[in-house]
């Protein structure tokens, strides 16, 4: 362990044949049990948070993961930091697969992937002083002899932006953005490569959420962290990563790069949701985007509808959608969705576009003989894809 | 109750005064003051307010937490408990004076000519009864009607603000609805008296951003079919954008700025004002343009900074002679634009530095759209 979190340490190990993504995540799954109540309590159905989502992570970059509440953005985060044992699926994390280990095996592994939580008023000890809060996963990794915990705990209070000599102040004393601030330091004490940031400025105040957005950003070029961020605030996702998942339910339904997703959405509920976002730039010089009303509300994820799972909101929904789900079909260099009838606003296909790979006519129903092929269960992207407009296979 | 009337009318301009018409306007608050003694101290919670609110109109509030946004407004409803709050100055809605007003009186009023829809439905609903029941209570108090005609008005209610099979789901808890839903219960029971105004806390602040569409264009046509008039209190300007007429930009217990909201939004004069735009990430400006944040914490209200409650976290003071900012408090002015644009600021040419050091940051794009209209010239970031 080196003593300063310097960048040079995980860059050199980068270059050393690592994988080009700190985190492959494949058809991860986590149901919850819902338990029937009296005595003997049975299993009477399953609450479906994450049902088969697959991702990856650049080194040194940041994913986004945005969705409305419920859609499983954060289940999956808690998934990525093992404080939920995945039901089925796999989870690489520079090679090694993590999602079957146990406590003592995860061990190693915890100093790697570290967790911003979204409120700062729940997630620190307000019976511990800043100082150890801190420095307490260093003396549980043993990563720093003990007297050169206290150090340390001053460097990167500091590298957060607080006064080092407040080590001995309680949680009370600080502000919100300042408690952000500690549950950064305490993020980083471990010099971890992997943070899973869970909603770290939607507790704060707006005047201090560019504050600890700005912050994130000065660490991550600092110390070439990748960064799992998840947000349900479309503006603060699009300013602080470079790639996007949007989630619907369970599912990712649109995952690609800032500019496609947020210029050219492919899927009707990312159209929507872009769509739904305030915008005061806009109202400021009179425009007014044309808004998508979506009706009604999220489904509930212990039943969720057949076929694609947002059609009983959808607008373009025919009967093949309730009856094949669509798979997350790659149709450009660096973009995915999950739509049978994926195109861009006002241009979408009167076909599907999923017919020939799945085998099944306009209706959904099977065409016999033919193969269905298996398409969007692998993490990061091919390089050849399948082009909406032509309907045909393309690519590089 | 201490109920003084404003003792210094001239210390503030009256904020509209013009293009009003000769009849009083549904709220005026003119010089609200509110403190609540603690053991800590006196918390000036709001120090000196004052705006209107014409009938069908609405009125957007914004600030962070602490700002007072949240205690003008309960004022207007006379929810704050008299033994325990210092108020003074007046709140004249529908012609009553609502300070000093007595407890007999103020039931009367509320619910009947102004309600109020708060930020989480889940706790400002009963969860022991039923929306029906609730919905009904509200009638009830207010009009001498049998149950079951109030049920009916209730079941009607419900029905108007878009919550399907309204009959089914009027006998149904609070738990067993979604958020979104809850929300529209809380804007049915508000609405349930024909208020003629709404105050909305915060109404979507807990709700998600599609959902969020659905309230505001909810509360828009509603707005539209009652006329009522609606204060809407927020902290994302982007609502604000979208529902409001006016902007009330408070800081500190205090207006800042205030005039039409698209005034505010395209020619803001006071530095905090500049701070909440800059540091709002936007959906449409560029992606990789930096935030710059207000630098500092919001003050303590039980000892706010002297002189202008801004001045510890302006980036601005410079450009003010003397140390005008930390001494002396700027009176609420009329803005360079004129009209009813009004801003707390010593800064004397504000629209200026505004176009050439504040815009060029935030929406670059912009602001070489507007360098050859405007006159100002392209200057480059200074900060």
């Amino acid at each position: 362990m080196t003593e300063t979190v310097s960048d040079s340490a995980a860059k050199t190990q980068g270059a050393a044949g690592k994988p080009e993504h700190i985190l492959e995540v494949t058809n991860l799954r986590k149901y919850f049990p819902v338990k029937s109540s009296g005595l003997i309590r049975r299993t009477v159905g399953h609450v479906q948070a994450v049902d088969g989502v697959s991702f990856a992570v650049p080194r040194g970059q940041t994913l986004g993961l945005v969705g409305e509440s419920g859609c499983g953005k954060s289940t999956t985060g808690r998934l990525v930091t093992r404080l939920y044992d995945p039901t089925s699926g796999s989870m690489r994390f520079e090679g090694r697969e993590i999602g079957g280990l146990n406590r003592r095996q995860m061990m190693p592994f915890r100093q790697e992937i570290q967790m911003i939580f979204q409120d700062p008023y729940s997630s620190l000890n307000p019976r511990h002083t800043v100082g150890t809060i801190v420095g307490t996963p260093m003396r549980v990794h043993k990563s720093v002899p003990k007297d050169k915990v206290l150090p340390r705990v001053r460097e990167l209070l500091a590298l957060v932006g607080l006064n080092p000599e407040h080590y001995n102040r309680y949680p009370n004393e600080f502000s919100g953005g300042q408690r952000q601030r500690i549950g950064i330091a305490r993020a980083l004490s471990l010099a971890p490569k992997l943070l899973v940031a869970d909603e770290p400025v939607s507790a704060l105040d707006v005047s201090i959420q560019a504050q600890v957005v700005n912050l994130l950003e000065d660490l991550q070029k600092e110390m070439d962290i990748s960064f799992l961020f998840i947000a349900h605030d479309l503006a603060v996702i699009r300013h602080f990563c470079p790639e996007i998942a949007v989630m619907y339910l369970g599912k990712i339904v649109e995952i690609g790069e800032r500019e496609t997703v947020y210029n050219h959405p492919h899927h009707p509920y990312t159209q929507a949701l872009i769509s739904a976002a305030p915008d005061v730039k806009q109202a400021a010089i009179g425009g007014r985007r044309e808004r998508i009303r979506l009706e009604g509300d999220v489904p509930s994820p212990i039943n969720p509808p057949s076929g694609c799972r947002f059609r009983t909101r959808c607008s373009l929904a025919q009967d093949i959608c309730a009856k094949v789900e669509p798979p997350l079909l790659q149709i450009g260099p660096k973009h995915k969705v999950a739509c049978h009838f994926a195109g861009e606003l006002g241009h979408h296909p009167s076909q599907p576009v999923t017919m020939e790979l799945l085998g099944i006519d306009a209706q959904g129903s099977p065409v016999p003989g033919k193969q269905a092929t298996d398409v969007g269960n692998e993490p990061g992207y091919d390089s050849t894809w399948y082009d909406v407009r032509t309907g045909r296979p393309a690519g590089a | 109750m201490t109920t003084t009337a404003s003792t210094t009318p001239a210390g503030t301009p009256e904020p509209s005064a013009e293009g009003l018409g000769a009849g009083e306007p549904l709220l005026a608050v003119e010089d609200l003051t509110v403190r609540f003694p603690t053991y800590d101290g006196l918390v000036q919670a709001v120090t000196g307010l004052s705006y209107r609110l014409e009938q069908g109109s609405t009125l957007g509030i914004v600030g962070e937490s602490g700002s007072g946004k949240s205690v003008s407004s309960m004022a207007v409803l006379g929810l704050h408990d008299a033994k325990r709050t210092q108020m003074s100055g007046s709140i004249r809605l529908a012609g009553k004076e609502i300070v000093g007003m007595s407890e007999s009186r103020l039931m009367r009023i509320r619910g009947k000519e102004a309600a109020m829809i708060f930020q989480d439905p889940l706790s400002a609903l009963h969860p022991f009864f039923t929306v029906g029941k609730q919905l009904a209570e509200a009638y009830l108090v207010h009009n001498h009607v049998s149950r079951k005609v109030a049920r009916k008005r209730a079941v009607e209610m419900l029905d108007r603000v878009g919550i399907p099979q309204a009959k089914n789901r009027v006998d149904d808890y609070p738990h067993q609805f979604s958020g979104g839903m809850r929300q529209r219960v809380m804007i049915a029971m508000a609405l349930i008296n024909d208020p003629r105004l709404l105050i909305a806390d915060e109404p979507t602040t807990a709700l998600d951003v599609t959902v969020q569409a659905q309230i505001l264009d909810l509360l828009q046509e509603l707005q539209r079919d009652f006329n009522s008039a609606i204060v809407i209190i927020t902290h994302d300007l982007g609502v604000v954008a979208e529902m409001a007429d006016d902007v009330l930009v408070m800081y500190a217990g205090r207006c800042v700025e205030y005039g039409p909201c698209k005034e505010i939004l395209t020619h803001p004069e006071m530095p905090y004002t500049w701070g909440l735009l800059s540091s709002v990430p936007d959906i449409s400006a560029a992606a990789d343009a930096r935030l710059i944040p207000i630098r500092g914490n919001p003050p303590s209200l039980l000892n706010p900074p002297t002189g202008c409650p801004f001045h510890p976290r302006c980036d601005h003071t410079d450009k003010v002679p003397g140390d005008l900012c930390a001494t002396q408090l700027p009176e609420l002015s009329a803005a360079s634009t004129g009209g009813v644009h009004i801003k707390r600021c010593h800064l004397a040419n504000p629209e200026e530095i505004y176009f050439t050091e504040i815009l060029p940051e935030i929406a670059p794009d912009l602001a070489e759209e507007l360098s050859g209209t405007t006159g100002a010239e392209e200057g480059g970031t200074s900060r």
